[in-house]
């Protein structure tokens, strides 16, 4: 399958904007992530770094250009996005259980049928790949915050996408969980290497697992390595405070 | 049809049977019964009950633009308008201005409030009281056979499209991130209701046509936690409440449409009550 899969993709996103009404929510926002690279979006709520990824997977209307490209430098038409959402909100009393949910990704056969040998044996191996290998016949609404996150990060890698989107992954875990959490990321990103871009408000996570970052205010404000991210004043006086002591 | 008939004389020897409307009806049942059970797996999700419902009392208005226009059958009207209807709600409730209940509470009421206006211009509103409680007795030869081409073409949509729809349902960012396109598959939905409440509000009724749709898959719910269970038990606590709501309103002799309706209520709260006792143990 995706064994020695590596990902030489490429992301260029120029001039974004996104108007709500008579709202500007994103102005001219661009920059690029290249493979192995995870860029963090931080700034303030409302500051515009979920519309960035709504934009990403054409959720939201916008102007300007997304290009995706692939390892000889020419752009994929229709690219694979992996999404996790910041907090997935659904009805927890739904029938429907994580095998369930990696099945609707099959063309072929609905789920309400059952569900075909090769997607059984795809979603068991990318759920043990997370850690979440046991909960393969749970009901997504039973499982906890941290539980649900890895099934969906689990779920974003199938089919084996061109880009991660990760908003606020982390949200809805305990502190314990964060910390696998990321550590699955970065082992994602050094065996995949698909390019990633993570909204969080954790600077201390970011600077610890991002590669750069970008600080948004309705547009890009600043962006940098994340390991300088200490250094930035504009950081510091938009969040005031020391980020090595930990996150808002 | 005949050896249809025959067949059914054969595994049925009961005196319920001896009728051709009996019959007809049974076949009615078993046809449009498991679509009922199918796609109100999808209203219950999606918590659209108030929206077939909405779709159930449009047809009110198709009937009166049916009189109107002079077509004699008012399948087609009702068809049209439903639709047009259908997209309707949805495209108000897409700009998100309003609240989705609130949007088809308006849609639902000027639906029926139109229909009773026109008919009534043209006096004798009574006439059409049928399509209130629906007559399942009544169903014809022909109309069976168009329950089951909408079987059909009902059923290989199920078949093409819920994967899409339901991820689209549970969340649609999650969904439009896989490609799906969001939008259309929900138009499919809405027609795909549009057509199963057009072809038998005539037999079942406006009032609890929507019960049909919602309860079975809401009893359903209750006490299933994959979509393939799911799926089983809707179904055929659709097929088992049409069946045993029909044979009970012939030897009681009530209206078979909410005799069914009564039977799968009950089928609800055996479920409610086990699946609450699940959920504490």
């Amino acid at each position: 399958m995706h064994k020695g899969y590596v990902c030489h993709c490429s992301v260029e996103v120029k001039n974004l904007s996104v108007v709500r009404g008579t709202h500007i929510a994103l102005r001219d926002v661009s920059f690029s992530v290249k493979h192995g690279e995870i860029l963090a979006l931080i700034g303030r709520n409302g500051a515009g770094k979920t519309t960035i990824l709504k934009a990403i997977i054409n959720s939201v209307a916008y102007r300007g250009e997304i290009k995706f490209f692939n390892s000889e430098g020419q752009i994929i038409s229709s690219p694979k996005i992996g999404y996790v959402p910041q907090k997935l909100s659904f009805d927890r009393n739904t029938p429907i259980t994580v095998l369930d949910l990696f099945c609707t990704n099959s063309n072929r056969f609905p789920i309400w049928l059952g569900h075909s040998k090769r997607r059984i044996s795809r979603a068991h191996e990318l759920l043990e790949k997370v850690g979440a290998g046991s909960h393969i016949n749970k009901p997504i609404g039973r499982l906890s915050g941290g539980e649900l996150q890895r099934v969906m990060l689990a779920f974003a890698l199938d089919p084996m996408p061109d880009i991660l989107l990760l908003d606020e992954p982390v949200s809805a875990v305990d502190r314990k969980g964060v910390e696998v959490f990321y550590k699955l990321i970065t082992s994602m990103r050094e065996e995949f290497h698909m390019p990633a871009v993570m909204v969080s408000h954790d600077l201390a996570q970011v600077s610890k697992y991002a590669t750069s970052y970008a600080l948004i205010d309705g547009a890009v404000i600043e962006t940098g390595r994340a390991c300088e991210l200490a250094k930035s004043e504009k950081v510091r006086d938009l969040f005031g405070f020391d980020i090595g002591k930990g996150g808002i | 049809m005949d050896i249809i008939y025959r067949v059914i004389e054969l595994i049925l020897p009961f005196s319920w049977i001896q009728f051709n409307f009996m019959k007809n009806a049974l076949i009615a049942i078993i046809l449009i019964a498991p679509l009922f059970g199918l796609v109100g797996t999808m209203i219950v999700n999606n918590k659209m009950s108030f929206f077939s419902d909405a779709l159930g009392h449009s047809a009110l208005t198709g009937i009166a633009i049916g009189v109107l226009l002079g077509i004699n059958n008012y399948m087609l009207s009702m068809l049209f308008f439903a639709v047009l209807f259908a997209l309707g709600i949805a495209s108000v409730i897409n700009s998100k201005i309003s609240s989705p209940d609130t949007v088809i509470g308006v849609f639902s009421s000027a639906g029926v409030a139109l229909g009773i206006v026109i008919l009534s211009v043209k006096g004798g509103i009574s006439r059409y009281s049928n399509y209130l409680v629906g007559d399942i007795l009544s169903i014809t030869k022909k109309e069976i056979l168009i329950l089951g081409v909408v079987l059909i073409i009902v059923t290989v949509l199920w078949v093409l499209c819920f994967n899409k729809l339901i991820l689209a349902s549970l969340n649609s960012d999650l969904a439009l991130s896989k490609r799906v396109n969001v939008k259309l598959y929900k138009n499919i939905f809405v027609l795909i209701i549009a057509l199963i409440v057009t072809v038998s509000i005539k037999w079942v009724g406006m009032l609890i046509i929507n019960s049909l749709l919602v309860i079975p898959a809401a009893s359903a719910k209750n006490i299933t936690s994959d979509m393939r269970s799911y799926h089983i038990f809707s179904i055929m606590f659709s097929v088992i409440s049409g069946i045993s709501g029909l044979i009970l309103s012939y030897y009681i002799g009530t209206s078979a449409g909410a005799t069914i309706v009564l039977v799968s209520s009950v089928i609800f709260f055996v479920t409610f009550f086990i699946g609450k006792s699940k959920n504490i143990a």
